[in-house]
């Protein structure tokens, strides 16, 4: 009696869960097309479509604020930016800040991991405090350090010439120790003199007004900005790595070095890499902190690529010419941007 | 012995470096607040003064358009377009990071269940407009905006920042939703409940935690955005951040001001900061690295 009874359960079983699959892979099917399809309608209707209106507007001449239709031009759009020089000049000015941007903050960024990388009292206090400024707005950031590195009155120089003008005092006092007991040797006024100018130069350093110093105010404002994100990335990196590797090694009495180059560097690199093609592809879309900061001057020192777009679309409103080298740029992006996916899943599934 | 003397020398350098780091990255926030703060004269002195009579004067300047009476009182005469600002900020953030949840929960539920045609290639789509530079896609927007007359309205300045949030919901929610058991809802299946009933009482309970973040993210962006309001904004839906920055162009010296506005402007980002410090990490790579 027992046996007929467990297999009808048994049957039973296994029809209702057909049954209950099956209604269930209708009601799935209408729910996960509820569930994306609002997403990529949005997406499509705000990103793709506009993307493709601006294609075909880059073929043509038009300006949006005249009333004139577009008209046709072919690849003429295309052809004069790419054989514009201050078109390459833009590219090569864009370029120069994300290679020293981008390799500061790494630097700065990975160096600060590896400190932090151990235990200290207030570590989970000090952390987060560091990540404050890659949360703010660039907004925020540009105007900060307008302020701050202002020539007269801004508190960088001031602090720089702290350096060389407590040099000096030091200098001054061991001086004056000197001839109190008739010591015969002093500090030549060639270097107490030394010290006084460089404070008095450190005080007139100009950042943002002049050509070749505003690229590299925007590399600092940057890499303050984001330094902290190449820390917290490298960070996770070195947390990950298992302790029980430098044990090993610390058993064959490997040098610091050894551990670093062979066990650190090798498993933080994927997370590394994800960190450097993030702020390579952000980097190279440098817009608001630049109209803020320097706002392209003086001159035409600071003009990225982004920016003269903008000026080009909202300012000098040649429309059809702006789309074109938006899609110039787009497809530098698109190129990065794949990179970085690829990257992306490699460590998501990793 | 040697060898722990010596390495804790290297302990002790390490935290000197540090707490030079820290005072890097913090003292340029402590002189924008003390700048908020000071008097007048004390913005400009030279050599700067670390110590001063903190003053509210210029939240006052900032909030408010004042007149000289005939006597030579100032008086008060109106707010200024400030805190208006602010509140759009705050409208526009609001409604466009729940939008932007809501449909990025949704999506990222669906791909992280169901068996999606193409779905590596969806994801890819979907990220890739995030990645897109911001200056290059207004253009055509911009256009479409105008003859949708949705330029300097607050629909379309949520419709943006939803689009641009949505991405990354979809993204960081995904990396969450994988990481709930499949277990519970099917039990709950099994049990009589719908797909839908399960995702709403089985699924989205659990993942509360990783909704909070990624709306304080979301938050956050839409907070901090500049170049969209730059452009599809002029006064009725501007926000806050191009207000602060063309505050510099047309009254340059009001630094004391332009503090106190970044000073407000900054504050909750600062606070969210540290409330959401252990989802920092998952934030910035759009859910892709956890710890």
């Amino acid at each position: 009696m027992g046996v007929p009874l467990q297999y009808s359960f048994q049957e039973f079983f296994i029809v209702n869960s057909m049954t209950a699959s099956r209604s269930h892979g209708m009601q799935d099917y209408k729910l996960k097309m509820m569930f994306i399809m609002p997403t990529i309608i949005l997406l499509v209707v705000m990103n793709i479509f506009p993307l493709l209106w601006s294609l075909v507007l880059s073929f043509t001449k038009y300006s949006a604020i005249t009333s004139e239709p577009a008209q046709y031009v072919g690849t003429s759009n295309y052809t004069q930016i790419l054989s514009d020089s201050s078109t390459w000049s833009y590219f090569r000015t864009t370029a120069f800040f994300v290679v020293l941007a981008v390799s500061a903050q790494f630097i700065i960024g990975f160096g600060l991991a590896l400190l932090l990388n151990r235990d200290f009292k207030g570590k989970s206090f000090v952390t987060p405090l560091m990540l404050i400024p890659m949360m703010l707005s660039p907004v925020v950031v540009g105007l900060f350090w307008r302020f701050i590195l202002d020539t007269q009155w801004g508190l960088f120089n001031y602090l720089v010439s702290l350096a060389p003008k407590s040099l000096f005092a030091i200098a001054d006092g061991i001086n004056h120790i000197a001839y109190s007991i008739n010591f015969p040797f002093i500090i030549s006024t060639n270097i107490t003199d030394g010290f006084q100018k460089a404070t008095e130069s450190a005080r007139g350093i100009i950042w943002l007004t002049r050509p070749k110093s505003a690229l590299f105010s925007l590399v600092i404002m940057d890499t303050w900005m984001w330094s902290p994100f190449m820390m917290l990335l490298s960070l996770a990196g070195l947390s990950a790595v298992p302790k029980y590797l430098y044990e090993a090694a610390d058993i064959d009495r490997a040098s610091s070095w050894f551990k670093f180059r062979h066990i650190t560097l090798p498993l933080v690199a994927p997370l590394l890499y994800i960190a450097l093609l993030f702020r390579t592809m952000d980097a190279f879309k440098l817009f608001d902190l630049v109209i803020i900061g320097t706002n392209g001057g003086p001159g035409s020192a600071t003009e990225t690529v982004s920016l003269n777009l903008y000026r080009r679309a909202f300012e000098s409103w040649n429309t059809g010419e702006s789309c074109a080298l938006a899609y110039i740029l787009l497809i530098v992006i698109i190129a990065l941007s794949n990179i970085y996916i690829k990257y992306l899943n490699k460590a998501r599934s990793g | 012995m040697k060898r722990k003397s010596k390495e804790k020398t290297y302990h002790v350098i390490a935290l000197v470096v540090i707490a030079i780091a820290l005072i890097f990255y913090l003292i340029p926030v402590y002189w924008i607040i003390a700048t908020s703060f000071k008097p007048y004269v004390d913005i400009f002195a030279m050599p700067p003064k670390f110590s001063f009579k903190p003053t509210f004067d210029n939240y006052v300047g900032l909030m408010t358009i004042r007149s000289v009476s005939t006597e030579g009182k100032v008086e008060i005469a109106s707010a200024s377009a400030y805190p208006r600002q602010l509140l759009n900020s705050i409208i526009i953030g609001f409604v466009s990071t729940a939008l932007a949840v809501c449909l990025g929960t949704m999506s990222a539920y669906a791909f992280s269940r169901f068996p999606v045609k193409g779905k590596g290639d969806l994801m890819f789509f979907i990220l890739s407009t995030r990645m897109l530079p911001p200056v290059a896609v207004v253009i055509p927007l911009f256009l479409m905006y105008r003859v949708l007359h949705l330029i300097d309205t607050h629909i379309g300045l949520i419709l943006l920042y939803t689009t641009f949030n949505v991405s990354f919901a979809t993204w960081m929610m995904k990396g969450f939703m994988d990481e709930i058991p499949k277990e519970y809802e099917e039990a709950a299946l099994v049990d009589g409940y719908t797909r839908f009933k399960a995702f709403m009482k089985i699924v989205l309970p659990q993942s509360v935690t990783g909704i909070a973040a990624t709306a304080v993210f979301c938050l956050i962006t839409a907070w901090n955005e500049f170049t969209f309001a730059l452009i599809m904004t002029t006064k009725n839906a501007r926000t806050a951040p191009p207000s602060l920055a063309s505050r510099m162009g047309s009254s340059g010296v009001e630094w004391g001001q332009i503090a106190a506005g970044t000073f407000i402007f900054l504050l909750p980002v600062v606070v969210f900061t540290f409330i959401m410090r252990k989802h920092l990490l998952r934030g910035v790579t759009f859910g892709a690295i956890k710890k």
